[in-house]
Order: C-alpha cells, then sequence, then structure tokens
C-alpha cells in the first residue's frame, strides 16, 4: 500500500522535475521563460503523435524533447534576437503554445498509445517501501541523471560557472568577452527540451491519451518550484517530490473523507513559494543564489 | 553582427503603424500554420474573423466579450506605464467575483437598488486587496511582484473552486459545483438601444467599460497622477527627485488595476452567469494583457484593442463549432499577435543596424559612438 502510493508521488513528480531543471538552467542565464506550460504542451503532442504513428513510444521520448526545443526557439528569437520583454514573450509563448498543441492534437483525441514499459532493477525493486523508486521507468531513471548532470554541469564545469556569470551580470560577462546571446539561447533551448520531455512524460508514462490543455498548470508549478528550490538541482527533486505528495494527499485525502478541502493542499506550492520568494528578496538577493540579472533585456554594446 | 541601437525620435505614423501591421501579419503567419497543418487558411481566417460577424446580433456579443478585456486592460496599462508587471489581473477578476458574490448571495431575497453598486463597490475592493499582496511585498520586501502576482491568479482559482463546491454551493444544485443564483436585483440586465432594441447579449456592463477607458485616459494623460505613474515608468530617479514616492505610485496603480480586475469579475457573471460557477472568466486576465499592448498602452486605443482581441475570442467559439477544433486555438493568433507586437516595440525604440567586423557602422550618416 504504502510504497503504491510512493510510486504514484515519484510519478507525478517526473513531469515537474524534468520542466523545471530545464527552466533553472535557462534561468541561471538570465532568462526568465514564462513559456513552460506552452512548451510542455507542444512536447506532449509531439510525443504522443510520434508514438501514435511510429508504434514505438521511445520515438515519442525524442520528437517530445524536440517539439519543447523548436517552440523555446521562437521564445530564443524575440527575447534575445529581437530584446522583447521577457515576461510578455513567455506569457505570449504559453498562450501560443496551447493554441497549437490544441489544434495539432484536435484529431488525436480518443486515440489511445503503448505506453513506456515499468522498467524493474533486479534486486533494488525488491526492496520494501524503498523499492518503488526502482520500479519506475527510463524516462524517470534518465531524469534522475539529467539533474545529476545539470548540477555537476552548473556547479563544477568552467561553461557552468561562464553560463551563471552571464545570469549575474550580463554587461559584465560581454565585457570579458562570452557571447552572452549565445550563451543564453542555448540554455533556453536545454529548457525548452527538458520542458518538453516534462510534457512528453504524461501520453507516455501517466496517461496513454491526448486531451487538449493535458499539463493541467504543471508548468506554472515547475515555474515554482524552481524558486521553491531556490535556484538549486537537488533541491529541486525534493521539492518536486514534496509537491508531487502534495498532489497524491489530497487525491488520496478525499478518498478517506479528510476535512481538509483538497483545494488547499493544492494551493500550498503557490503559497509555499511567495513565502520563498519574500524570504529570499527580504534576505538580499546574492544570498540565495537568485541570479542577479533575471528577465533583465540584454543590450549589447560595442 | 546586428545591434541594436536607440532611436532618437519616434514618427506618430510608426506608432500607429506598428498595431496595424501586427495584426496583417498575424493573419498572415496564423493561416501559415493552419495551411501546414491541412486545414485550408482561407476559410479557417473567415471562419475566424468574418463569420463571427456575419449577424447583426454577433456585434452585441463583439461589445460583451470585449467588456471585460476593456476594463482589465485599462488597469493594467497603469501597471505598465509605471513599469509595475501585475500579471495576476486574472486572480484579481477571481477575487472580485467572490467578493461581489459574496453581497448578493447575502441578500438573497432584496429588491434593493443599492445591491449592485454595493456589489461592485465590494468587487473593487476584493480585486484591489488581492492585488494590494503583490504591492506590499514589493514595497516591502523588494519582492517581484510578477511572480507573486502569478502565483496568486493560482490561489484564487482554486479559493474559488473551494467556495463554490463548499461553503457556498446551492444545496438545490444536485450535486454540481454552483452558488445560487443572485437577486434580480444583483443582475446587470440588457441594454435596449434605440432604434435596434437588443442587441445580442449586449448589457449596461459595456457603457461603463467604455466609460472607464475614456476616464483612464483622462486620468493618464491630464492629471498629476497620471503624470506621476507616467513618470515613475520612464526616468523614476527623476521622480523622486520631484518628491514623489515610489511606493505610493506601486501600490496605487496594482491596486487600481486590481480594483478594475475585479469590477470585470463581477460585471461578467452579474451580466452573463448570473452565480459562482469555478470557471468564470476565459483567461480574460491574461488576454488583456495582450489588449493592454495591442493598445500600445494607451487607455483610449484600449477600446479599439479589445474589440479586436475580443474579434478572435468570438472566432474561437465559432470555429470550435463550425471546424470542430478546440476553443484554445485561438490562442494561435493570440500568442503570434504578442510576438508581433512585441517585437514591433523594440523596432519603434531600437534601429537595427549592421556593423562589420572592424566595428565600423555600414550605414551612410550614422554616427558611430
Amino acid at each position: 500500500m504504502i510504497d503504491e502510493l510512493l510510486l504514484t508521488v515519484l510519478l507525478t513528480s517526473v513531469p515537474l522535475i524534468l520542466a523545471a531543471t530545464g527552466e533553472l538552467v535557462a534561468e541561471k542565464s538570465g532568462v526568465l521563460n514564462l513559456g513552460v506550460e506552452g512548451m510542455m504542451l507542444m512536447g506532449a503532442v509531439a510525443a504522443f503523435g510520434a508514438a501514435l504513428v511510429s508504434g514505438s513510444p521511445y520515438l515519442g521520448i525524442i520528437s517530445g524533447g524536440l517539439a519543447g526545443m523548436a517552440t523555446a526557439a521562437v521564445f530564443a528569437l524575440f527575447t534575445l534576437g529581437l530584446a522583447t520583454n521577457q515576461v510578455a514573450t513567455g506569457l505570449a509563448l504559453t498562450i501560443f503554445g496551447t493554441g497549437l498543441s490544441g489544434l495539432i492534437g484536435a484529431p488525436l483525441v480518443g486515440q489511445a498509445i503503448e505506453g513506456i514499459p515499468e522498467l524493474h532493477i533486479v534486486m533494488l525493486s525488491q526492496i520494501p517501501v524503498f523499492g518503488a523508486a526502482f520500479k519506475l521507468d527510463i524516462m524517470a531513471y534518465g531524469c534522475i541523471f539529467l539533474v545529476a548532470l545539470t548540477s555537476w554541469f552548473l556547479s563544477s564545469t568552467r561553461a557552468g560557472l561562464i553560463l551563471r556569470s552571464v545570469g549575474i551580470n550580463h554587461d559584465s560577462a560581454h565585457a570579458l568577452g562570452y557571447p552572452v546571446l549565445m550563451i543564453r539561447s542555448l540554455a533556453v533551448l536545454f529548457g525548452g527540451f527538458m520542458a518538453g520531455l516534462g510534457g512528453a512524460y504524461l501520453p507516455l508514462v501517466l496517461t496513454p491519451h491526448w486531451a487538449e490543455g493535458m499539463t493541467a498548470g504543471r508548468g506554472w508549478i515547475a515555474l515554482a518550484l524552481v524558486v521553491f528550490a531556490s535556484w538549486r538541482p537537488w533541491r529541486l527533486v525534493a521539492g518536486a517530490i514534496l509537491f508531487g505528495g502534495v498532489t497524491i494527499m489530497q487525491l488520496s485525502g478525499q478518498a478517506k473523507g479528510w476535512t481538509i478541502p483538497p483545494q488547499f493542499l493544492s494551493m500550498l506550492p503557490y503559497l509555499a513559494t511567495i513565502f520563498v520568494l519574500v524570504f529570499i528578496s527580504s534576505r538580499g538577493r546574492n544570498y540565495f543564489g537568485a541570479p542577479a540579472h533575471l528577465g533583465r533585456v540584454f543590450h549589447p554594446t560595442r | 553582427m546586428i545591434f541594436l541601437q536607440s532611436r532618437t525620435s519616434v514618427s506618430v505614423y510608426v506608432t500607429l503603424l506598428v498595431p496595424l501591421i501586427s495584426v496583417l501579419a498575424t493573419l498572415i503567419a496564423g493561416g501559415l500554420i493552419f495551411a501546414a497543418l491541412g486545414y485550408a487558411p482561407l476559410p479557417a481566417l473567415y471562419e475566424f474573423f468574418i463569420a463571427p460577424l456575419s449577424r447583426p446580433d454577433q456585434f452585441g456579443n463583439l461589445l460583451v466579450k470585449a467588456c471585460p478585456l476593456i476594463i482589465i486592460g485599462t488597469g493594467l496599462v497603469f501597471c505598465y506605464r509605471a513599469n509595475i508587471w501585475n500579471i495576476g489581473a486574472e486572480g484579481q477578476l477571481i477575487a472580485g467575483a467572490v467578493g461581489a458574490g459574496g453581497v448578493a448571495l447575502s441578500f438573497p431575497d432584496t429588491t434593493s437598488v443599492f445591491l449592485l453598486p454595493g456589489m461592485a463597490v465590494c468587487a473593487i475592493l476584493s480585486g484591489a486587496l488581492w492585488a494590494a499582496i503583490p504591492a506590499l511585498c514589493k514595497v516591502r520586501f523588494r519582492t517581484n511582484e510578477i511572480l507573486v502576482s502569478l502565483m496568486l491568479t493560482y490561489v484564487a482559482a482554486l479559493l474559488i473552486d473551494w467556495i463554490v463546491r463548499g461553503p457556498w454551493r446551492d444545496p438545490m444544485s444536485f450535486g454540481f459545483p454552483l452558488t445560487p443564483y443572485y437577486p434580480d436585483a444583483g443582475l446587470i440586465s440588457a441594454l435596449h438601444l434605440p432604434f435596434i432594441g437588443r442587441l445580442g447579449q449586449l448589457h449596461w456592463g459595456v457603457p461603463v467599460a467604455l466609460l472607464i477607458a475614456v476616464a483612464g485616459y483622462f486620468f493618464l494623460s491630464r492629471m498629476l497622477g497620471g503624470f506621476q505613474v507616467k513618470l515613475m515608468g520612464d526616468a523614476p530617479r527623476a521622480g523622486t527627485f520631484a518628491g514623489f514616492s515610489p511606493n505610493r505610485v506601486t501600490v496605487g496603480v496594482l491596486m487600481s488595476s486590481g480594483g478594475l480586475a475585479g469590477l470585470a469579475g463581477m460585471i461578467e457573471v452579474s451580466a452573463n452567469i448570473g452565480q459562482l460557477q469555478p470557471n468564470i472568466s476565459f483567461g480574460y486576465g491574461f488576454t488583456a494583457i495582450i489588449v493592454a499592448f495591442l493598445a500600445r498602452l494607451n487607455p483610449l486605443a484600449v477600446i479599439v484593442a479589445g474589440l479586436v482581441v475580443a474579434l478572435a475570442e468570438l472566432g474561437g467559439d465559432t470555429a470550435q463549432i463550425s471546424m470542430a477544433i478546440p476553443k484554445v486555438v485561438t490562442g494561435i493568433f493570440k500568442g503570434i499577435l504578442l510576438f508581433f507586437l512585441l517585437a514591433g516595440e523594440t523596432l519603434t525604440r531600437f534601429q537595427p543596424i549592421w556593423v562589420g567586423r572592424s566595428g565600423q557602422a555600414f550605414k551612410k550618416g550614422h554616427e558611430t559612438i
């Protein structure tokens, strides 16, 4: 019973971890992309379509990621190429992605695909309770690998240091000769790829159907998660499991007849994020690793 | 390399041309997307932008759809002019609807003419208080208002969901998440035009919306408060030297735009729905952001911009039925329109110049710095 519950919590948290890790890298480079929900939806519809046509869910993974990346490329073109406001462009990307995925997915409604099979790891999956963490699927294991890679990249490589420096002060980075816009473009594209993977997880693993707007606000929770984790990859995993746990708790709480209305539990991620935001800003930004130039438009000077 | 160089002056024609070109380019890009996905582009554009207006009563419905967009858009213009990024108007709209609903449901048997004004006041206060949260966080802790107002939107959506399923649910609703109907005194009646009579769903909220936009224009262009708002956006340091308080402007613009969004929520429910339900808005709070940008942050232009965007919304309804595609598809047009408007904004403020490797600008008569 309890390991089943743990399994559901882990499954719910995977798309959040994927999308939030991508957004974390983009934000570390100084770009606030509010289009996560739109990129996830594009990833979801592309993954479902590819899996349906080809019959292979693994092809769905790739096309989900690529679709998210292509959507992010639109964002990069406008915010970085044309120096548009990041907040408004991100919202436009979500509105656009929701609409386009709805149009692409209109003929796909009502069809079903073969999802990605579970991949039990020998021995480890037999452990009581915690064995649940080894009864997942290839995307979930890959997700943890990607978090580890991101964490290592940001904290221990020279390229990661440069990426962070661009997010802290783009003018200084530019003066040092780093290609600010190129670095940010790559970070945004990575963010789109991860959001696309997160979206792809929904039809490939969680529910083998396509429904318009099926991410149901997960993109916004992922966005909240990045702040909640104060821009640290491993904290983000913990936060996602916490947020996923809250989602499952309200479902099973409803079944058990709890007196706390489920809506209040669902509010927790958003409220927690507001508290963290207030806490971070009252303590001074640098203390928490918040990228100082987050959301600022960069105009290269000669 | 291409660099963006600040323009010293922007002509009036450019200011007017950018929204026009953006709308045209949106139609072309949207048509191309439909064509790429195997739909005939011209019939699709017809379904979205011409078919909705093929009947005279639909003009009334267009105004009804534009009503919340104009009210919220006017409030957002104030925020964006002051360089304050309120993107939580959707949540403030919900808060306003809940506040007004509380008043209406507290007096189920009243026939008083004061009920509607009371609901309006309560809606404005609720919306303003909801927006006061990011405002106070910003002035007290320097917290980013973008994320706080966005997060509060989802809190508000969950709050109304709980209210209509829990404490305020109509016991006679057979388990549906609906409150009782408002008393008749709490409903906004249809507007009867001279010679024409009723025009679609046209109601008294629409003239109110137009008045608000006009009042917003005069406040922003003719009054000291409006000058403070603009100055705080354009030159905050100059504003502080002039003795204006940035904190007061921040709280002021956020709370007034929240109040207007709240009023829009009240009008939406009282005129079109008549009771509270989990979904009272179709993303009007987010769509109004596009309206504010299409209007180039001018309250009078918000009226026209509201109508243009409302046409796309109405087209979404038409296309849903005639083309069997989901209503969200209209987002393709809304999203692309906002992309182009923002790009146009950049190109009016900056001039792209081509610079060779030597650092010399390849433009005749252009001074290099």
